[in-house]
């Protein structure tokens, strides 16, 4: 095992692992950016999509060794605030159900908004035939995309759920929320949020 | 032991209100949310007699901030907003404040399965009842600070309540101290629908921005301290057991820190039903050898270089041909007679004009994005599980019976799930993780791979449907007869053959049951090891593709207009239901509604271009109505397109539309995806398929344009998760018959049928 440099969201990591360790383990497992997700393994459905020098792959199926020295951005390195425009037409548009996929997607469709400003239907489906989301969520996908690319951040329809960034982040948020829990949860043990209980444990 | 009750979502049970203050001043509200009636009796006979235990909790702190703790499991549906919009109604609350807290498991939530669409359903009530004590308690806060009569006081939403006279405000957050000192009130009013201000409109997703910055937390993200990885090689031949194993690569390879043989141990039943002695139940762990390492990925590499020889048994011999042949033979001697309406055999016998045909569908895998994986500690007598779960209870059992431990031994922390639709009301993979913990003394993340996930599911059963009619002068249906060959499902968990058609067709509520005046239904069972399991929208999906094509054929025959054939069937005043049976009665007015509705917006009866064409299904499922229209085109090739479906939907109270709209959408995929993509196969007694380039899924390339119709309602809410996909496959079946004249009677489609030769 040796020791592999590698820059993620323009932080440089020294990372010991085996060469072939593929590029998804090392954000995962050693890096503890676990906003990329496993789906395959295979380079199928996508789910595990970063940019690598600011081109949209499957992290996957690229081994550690070969991103060595170039530039890695994944989900929380895509804008700082959450508020990309396409972080910003998802949630507007409601796009994701379970949500497991919706990251790579994300990626994917940051890439292409890139290099094409205005995609067409034709352009998305082929930008985006190698994801799959099993909740079917689409056509919820084109409609983010194309009101991305319109650059429009049109206020919702209704109030937002009401969990304004901070108030989400201290319910349903697993990293930052250490002692959250135990704040707010009077009754028991069993009452407390369990993503707190997971992330006060880490 | 008939399946319908378990996902009954009626709320039979009292509900129980209990309050108290706690430290930092707050009010909050215990409730009873009913379990189902099985649970009731498993959660007594373990914690004997005893005060009742509220299980649902709503706290109003005095900052303002509203908790509701949801003992739900959250996997794409939508179920944290749902119920939170359910209890700020009813509370008149500050939607923006009103926030979710994921419940741990624990036997007073019941057993906290997510599944049969029934989480709004079981919760409408309570919830509501909830929301509104608490604000009739803060009314009578709110005039006590201002020393006004009560009766002038009225909550005007955003959680104030407003003295009318003097324009007086107050906020729910000052009242709680007060609050919590009063009794609880009884038999408070609920709202009018009318005055609702927060059910029935779009609000997002409480999670959603987690979800697009990558930081909501699903059960394969979870990290521990010390954590240790695992894989698993389970024997690919169901049923088959570890003979011996060579180990030793894999103990050398990178990071490998152990290598655990797992045991092929029985499983309890998911539910917590009774199993009887020797039913030939097949509910077993997998077995298998385990490779624990510092990393996925090791664990991963490390698995590759272990060596297992294995006792195949019984299973081996099975294979999907087999399977088809058996099915196919089966239906020619008589089933288990499941539902009898006059003579349908005589009645047919005696019809001039015949239709008959059979229907086939596979397999299926679930194959929810995220795969299977869960994460346990168990160490000095105690199990700590994180999983993505539908089924902490039943998962809570199992590790009882695995571990030898005791209910109170055992935490489960339910994360957020990558998808469910049916998979996670299984609860293996937390056995296997507890075992693996177990011998290592540290925690395990236990991984699947894909591969993992679709050779080792527990699949929607393959079925074969045979179906008669017969028809009198007028061309209308007087017999029908429905004989379904299939595995059972329940027989995998309790053993024995159980039909699976409990939900609707048995139970009068499924078109056209009832409808018809001679009707028999009937089901003979195919033994197999293949594991089978609840698959999104489960018997209603299967037996509905045979019976809306179906019905279709009759039209066909009888040469009259889909549409208008169902309004006739669905016109007839429906037989009543069986004694034992817990469905209500189906609404022929609602079914028809739908039906007319989706007819209407697709444009029914207009003429299509040559290759295109138009079909129609309508059903009833968990408490609600849909009708699908399809569009499609056909290639010269054969190659079906599905170009749009209009979906109608009759839920009764909407409680988030957009959610509803949302859940037809993905229905429609799942159900398309079934149609036209995916076969479980069954070689030498095991599956075939590996990963999504033989298991494929439906991509953005294939979607077709979904709209989908509401009809307004303040009927009791009706499921969403499951009735969207019923529909799907049958409307292209039938629009695929209306483009080409070619009846495809066998899923998933095969385009080679339908190429121009």
């Amino acid at each position: 095992m040796d020791a592999i440099a590698i820059t993620v969201n323009g932080k440089q990591h020294s990372v010991e692992v085996s060469a072939d360790t593929p590029l998804l383990w090392v954000l995962r497992d050693t890096l503890g950016l676990t906003g990329t997700k496993f789906g395959c393994g295979q380079a199928l459905c996508g789910a595990c999509t970063v940019h690598v020098d600011g081109e949209a792959m499957r992290s996957c199926t690229t081994r550690i060794a070969a991103v060595a020295g170039h530039d890695i951005t994944t989900i929380e390195g895509l804008s700082s605030d959450g508020r990309h425009p396409l972080q910003v037409a998802w949630v507007e548009n409601q796009v994701p159900q379970c949500g497991y996929c919706q990251v790579g997607i994300i990626m994917t469709s940051a890439a292409l908004l890139a290099k094409n400003k205005a995609p067409s239907d034709a352009d998305i489906d082929d930008a985006l035939g190698g994801h799959i989301c099993r909740c079917g969520t689409y056509q919820r996908i084109r409609q983010a995309i194309h009101q991305a690319a319109r650059g429009s951040r049109t206020p919702p329809k209704s109030a937002s759920s009401g969990l304004s960034k901070d108030s989400a982040r201290s319910e349903l948020n697993t990293r930052d929320l250490t002692g959250t829990a135990s704040a707010t949860g009077g009754f028991d043990k069993n009452t407390l949020d369990t993503q707190a209980v997971a992330g006060r444990t880490r | 032991m008939s399946a319908p009750t378990r996902f009954s979502a009626d709320t039979t049970r009292r509900d129980f209100l209990k309050t108290g203050a706690i430290a930092g001043a707050s009010l909050v509200i215990g409730f009873h949310r009913p379990a189902s009636v099985r649970q009731q009796a498993a959660a007594s006979s373990q914690d004997a007699g005893g005060d009742f235990e509220p299980n649902a909790f709503i706290e109003i702190q005095s900052n303002g901030d509203i908790y509701l703790t949801v003992a739900r499991s959250e996997m794409g549906q939508g179920v944290r907003t749902s119920m939170a919009m359910i209890l700020a109604e009813e509370l008149d609350a500050d939607w923006s404040r009103v926030k979710i807290k994921q419940a741990d498991f624990d036997l007073k939530y019941g057993d906290m399965n997510t599944g049969g669409s029934a989480s709004v359903r079981g919760s409408w009530d309570p919830l509501r009842k909830a929301g509104a004590v608490a604000r009739d308690m803060l009314l009578s806060a709110a005039a006590q600070t201002m020393s006004v009569p009560k009766e002038e006081c009225s909550a005007i939403g955003g959680s104030v309540i407003e003295h009318k006279k003097t324009g007086r405000k107050v906020e729910y957050g000052l009242l709680v101290a007060k609050a919590s000192g009063f009794p609880v009130p009884k038999d408070v009013p609920l709202k009018d629908p009318k005055d609702y201000r927060i059910v029935g409109t779009k609000r997002n997703r409480v999670d959603g921005q987690y979800i697009v910055i990558g930081e909501a937390h699903y059960g394969i993200d979870t990290k521990v301290p010390g954590m240790l990885y695992a894989a698993i090689m389970r024997p690919a031949v169901f049923g088959g057991r570890v003979n011996t194993f060579d180990a030793s690569k894999a103990q050398a390879a990178p990071g490998v820190r152990k290598v655990v043989e797992l045991p092929r141990v029985e499983l309890p039943p998911l539910f917590g039903e009774e199993r009887p002695a020797n039913s030939g139940h097949q509910h077993y762990l997998w077995g298998g050898v385990a490779v624990v390492a510092d990393s996925t990925w090791q664990a991963i590499a490390g698995r590759r270089a272990l060596t297992v020889e294995w006792d195949n048994g019984a299973g081996a011999d099975e294979s999907t041909e087999k399977h088809r042949a058996q099915l196919a033979e089966l239906l020619k001697t008589p089933g288990k007679e499941l539902r009898k309406i006059g003579d349908a055999e005589t009645a047919f016998a005696g019809t001039s004009k015949k239709v008959e045909a059979e229907y086939e569908r596979p397999f299926l895998a679930h194959t929810t994005m995220e795969p299977p994986n869960c994460t346990a500690l168990v160490r000095d007598g105690k199990c700590e599980i994180w999983a993505p779960t539908q089924n902490a209870g039943g998962m809570a059992t199992a590790l009882q019976s695995a571990l030898g431990l005791t209910a109170s031994a055992i935490t489960i922390h339910v994360t957020l799930l990558g998808g469910g639709f049916g998979r996670r009301l299984n609860i293996e993979y937390g056995v296997e993780a507890a075992l693996i913990s177990r011998a290592v003394g540290a925690p395990v993340k236990v991984i699947w791979t894909r591969d993992d996930d679709i050779r080792h599911d527990f699949y929607r059963p393959m079925t074969r449907h045979r179906l008669r009619a017969g028809l009198d002068a007028q061309n209308a249906p007087v017999a029908w007869l429905h004989h379904i060959a299939a595995p059972s499902t329940d027989g995998t968990y309790i053993g024995g053959d159980i039909p699976d058609t409990g939900g609707t067709e048995i139970v009068g509520a499924g078109l056209p049951n009832g409808t018809i005046p001679n009707y028999f239904l009937e089901q003979s069972f195919l033994h197999s090891a293949v594991p089978r399991g609840y698959w999104r929208a489960v018997d209603v999906n299967w037996n509905h593709f045979a019976v809306q094509s179906f019905i279709d054929e009759i039209a066909a025959t009888s040469k009259k207009d889909p549409v208008e054939l169902r309004r006739e069937l669905i016109a007839a005043k429906p037989a009543p239901l069986p004694a034992d049976s817990d469905e209500k009665p189906v609404s022929v007015e609602r079914l028809r509604r739908v039906l007319d509705l989706a007819a209407e917006k697709a444009g029914w009866g207009k003429p299509m271009p040559s290759g295109r064409g138009r079909g129609i299904a309508a059903l009833y499922s968990w408490g609600s109505y849909v009708a699908n229209v399809a569009e499609v085109t056909i290639g010269m090739d054969g190659t079906i397109r599905v170009d749009r479906m209009v979906v109608a939907i009759d839920c009764g109270q909407v409680i988030n539309p957009d959610m509803v709209a949302a859940q037809m959408e993905g229905g429609v995929v799942f159900g398309l995806t079934s149609a036209l993509y995916d076969e479980i196969t069954i070689e030498n007694g095991a599956v075939r398929q590996t990963n999504f380039d033989n298991y494929p899924m439906m991509r953005i390339t294939d979607m077709p344009k979904v709209e989908v119709h509401i009809v307004p309602s303040h009927e009791t809410p009706g499921g969403i998760g499951e009735p969207g996909v019923p529909c799907a496959a049958p409307a292209v079946a039938s629009a695929i018959f209306a483009a080409t004249g070619k009846r495809l009677r066998r899923l998933p489609f095969q385009t080679s049928e339908l190429a121009q030769s």
